[in-house]
């Protein structure tokens, strides 16, 4: 099974090519059924790899050909199929599946269904790319690939100017963390003359290496990290991103892309722990984010935006784990976020088709009979992603907690804090859009309906996944096994013994009393915003008043107006300074009186033409000999 | 080859300059395009003569070989620019180069 591994990546691209080369051929819902099954496929090969790895089969590097080659350089074109890739594998093949076949209703009557689905092939086939490669360079280039496709997605409807300013934002974004990434490669390959994964690792445990390299190559790759996992200060092209369809904000900008950073610091763990001064600027980034995120998502009324700010601060909060050395718990959350975050997405995607492309939660209202399904899943999700046990996103976000509090008490408390923001968030928007009385009256010819079969069953599976998936990793506290620490335990068990922990090592009860201070905290939450939101429901249309903090909050902290203010206008006026100066009046000049003087020259010489062949023969004859003398007085 | 040598290769030297530079005189002093156009037969039989000449006393039968090919190309340029006179001449009733000139400026 091993050795067909390139089949896992092959299939998308196949799909991705026929659709794009077939665009007017395929008919209906064609298109999207090619591609669903070009992503079932490569699934139902992850789930054989993943049975065979559970029973002890030995990770595999499985080499396509050699690529580049060159003096003590070699690059191949490999796969590494271990315990960390297949679990990737299973997130974006089987959460990517179902989303395929999400769209296949959601997209239905778009005019661009084939272009749709031929991009989100894409879009997999680069993403299992990068989480398949078994050297930095494969893993880049799924890492530019996702980027791409995530550009051409994000701006899918590209009639609308907006939608396109979105995805440069986004593309440029990511442009700036990549930068990092792709120094980070060349100081690696001065650094250990190899790409390889396990030929650096290896390296790592045996070779000396100063730290202060071994930092500047981890803090270069967590800036890549940064621009593609949306962290402070490259996220705000996250929730911009939210411009393409809602199934792209699903896969792509909440279970699998922007968790490409996550991934990609698991897999770099052994770097990372060589490099404190890096776990420490991971953690403090990541846990600011999750608290700016959260806050800001408390006051947003886009359904998308809020969901989309909910991303960047549960990104933070898989910062936070892999910054305390939680790795195992990075991995968890992301896995059980992939579900839930896309069944919260899914969820608003087929609210907003129930109100035909209504997206301002304070004109919903009361959706909790009229799209009964809808609403039961969307629970569903929200109590997941909220914490509450026994669903998944209790279990992954405890792991991050014990993991935080292992390092230091202050940083628990404050990603307690980051947690309560999610329930507040989270319930306020489940209470404005499913309770209360609409805002708005429902529009006779278009009146409210739930969505089609082909889209609420990938809801309700993932649904089914976000209730079970956190019995992955049930602590040992609850009678356990914590499956997916001994599932991982091959890749991370190294690392997470190097890392130095504080003195407050919780167990026992100390671990009990972790788990039910948050858990009491959060449902005392959810009753005020329940009393807030259902029971005096008053939500004010328009600009209400607010108080500073809410008001900086609903205004992102002026983060993206500071960044015009600081990179955006300068370089403008940079540009402007160049075209005006530089290109108008220097180079400009330059060239025009190059030709003028082309010109002018010509006017006069042109008299030697005589028309006379005598004197045309003259020349030549003078010509000659004068050409004879010169080289004879050279020699 | 013995016989060739009778005469020094000064000699064929000398003889070769003097050919080239009445063919080079008489493209510059004529102005009938026929004479011109044997000025430069002229020229280019006195290049053929004098590589003739070395390859005789060096011994080497390359020079010999570029002269046939010269007088290939030579034969070719000649078929070609006596078609050209004649259509000038047939246009214009006259070969007198002074009096083409209206190709100018």
């Amino acid at each position: 099974m091993f050795e067909y591994i390139w089949l896992v990546p092959l299939f998308p691209l196949i799909g991705f090519l026929l659709i794009a080369f077939n665009f007017r051929r395929f008919k209906g819902i064609a298109a999207g059924v090619t591609a669903s099954v070009m992503v079932l496929i490569p699934f139902l090969m992850s789930l054989v790899l993943f049975s065979n790895l559970i029973a002890g089969a030995p990770a595999r590097t499985v080499e396509l050909f050699s690529w580049i080659s060159f003096d003590k350089l070699s690059i191949p074109f490999s796969f590494l199929v271990d315990r960390l890739s297949v679990l990737m594998l299973l997130i974006v093949t089987g959460v990517g599946f179902l989303i395929h076949v999400y769209s296949i209703g959601y997209m239905k009557e778009d005019a661009g269904f084939n272009r749709f689905f031929s991009y989100m092939n894409l879009f997999v086939f680069f993403m299992l790319l990068l989480v398949l490669g078994s050297n930095y360079l494969i893993l880049f280039i799924g890492w530019e690939g996702v980027g791409l496709s995530s550009y051409l997605l994000i701006g899918f409807w590209f009639k609308n100017q907006e939608y396109n300013n979105a995805a440069k934002k986004a593309f440029i974004m990511n442009r700036i963390g990549d930068l990092g990434f792709l120094l980070a490669l060349f100081i690696l390959i001065k650094t250990f003359g190899t790409l390889n994964f396990d030929g650096i690792f290896a390296q790592i445990a045996t070779v000396p290496i100063r730290t202060s390299t071994i930092t500047i190559i981890t803090l270069l790759l967590f800036a890549g990290a940064i621009g593609k996992s949306a962290q402070i200060p490259l996220f705000t092209w996250l929730p911009d991103a939210m411009a393409g369809p809602t199934p792209v904000s699903a896969l792509i900008h909440a279970a699998t892309m922007v968790t490409a950073g996550i991934y990609m610091i698991a897999r770099s763990n052994l770097l990372f722990v060589m490099a404190p001064a890096t776990l420490m600027t991971i953690s403090v980034i990541g846990i600011a984010t999750a608290l700016m995120a959260g806050a800001i998502a408390i006051y947003q009324n886009d359904i998308k935006k809020i969901l989309a700010y909910s991303t960047v601060s549960q990104l933070g909060f898989m910062f936070v784990a892999l910054g305390s050395g939680a790795f195992t718990g990075a991995m968890f959350h992301l896995t059980t976020h992939a579900f839930f975050k896309a069944l919260l997405f899914l969820g608003a995607g087929s609210v907003i088709h129930a109100l035909h492309g209504e997206q301002d939660i304070r004109k919903m209202g009361g959706l909790k009979d009229k799209i009964p399904v809808t609403f039961w899943l969307f629970l569903i999700g929200t109590l997941a992603i909220a914490g509450i046990p026994p669903l998944s996103g209790f279990f992954s976000k405890d792991m991050i907690l014990l993991g935080a509090f292992h390092i230091n008490p202050v940083l628990w408390i404050l990603s307690v804090i980051a947690a309560l923001m999610t329930a507040i968030y989270m319930f306020r928007l489940l209470y404005v859009v499913f309770w209360g009385k609409a805002a708005v009256a429902e529009n006779p010819k278009h009146p409210i309906h739930e969505s089609p079969y082909s889209m609420t069953i990938p809801m309700a599976v993932l649904a089914i996944l976000a209730v079970f998936g956190g019995l992955l990793g049930v602590p040992h506290l609850f009678g356990g096994d914590d499956r997916i620490q001994s599932f991982l335990a091959p890749q991370f068990s190294a690392s997470e013994s190097l890392i130095k922990r504080g003195e407050t090592v919780a167990e026992g009860h100390t671990e009990l009393w972790l788990m039910i201070i948050p858990l009491i905290l959060i449902l005392g939450l959810i009753f005020l915003v329940h009393a807030r939101f259902v029971k005096n429901r008053s939500i004010v249309q328009g600009e209400p008043k607010r108080s500073i903090f809410a008001n900086l909050a609903y205004r992102k902290f002026y983060v993206d107006e500071l960044y015009r203010q600081f990179f955006e206008r300068p370089v403008t006026s940079l540009s402007s300074f160049f075209h005006d100066v530089i290109e108008i009046k220097i180079i400009d000049r330059v060239v025009d009186q190059t030709g003028v003087l082309v010109v002018w020259i010509g006017r006069n010489i042109r008299y030697m033409q005589t028309g006379n062949v005598g004197a045309y023969l003259f020349y030549m004859v003078i010509s000659i000999i004068l050409i004879l003398f010169f080289n004879l007085f050279n020699k | 080859m013995q016989n060739l040598q009778i005469i020094p290769l000064d000699y064929y030297i000398f003889f070769c300059s003097a050919l080239f530079a009445i063919g080079v005189v008489g493209v510059l002093v004529k102005r009938n395009a026929l004479v011109i156009f044997m000025s430069i037969e002229l020229m280019l039989n006195s290049a053929n003569l004098l590589l003739a000449a070395f390859s005789a006393y060096r011994n080497d039968p390359a020079g010999q070989i570029f002269v046939f090919f010269i007088m290939v190309v030579a034969a070719a340029e000649v078929a070609i620019g006596l078609a050209l006179l004649v259509m000038i001449y047939r246009s214009t009733h006259t070969i007198d180069i002074n009096v083409l000139n209206k190709l100018k400026w």
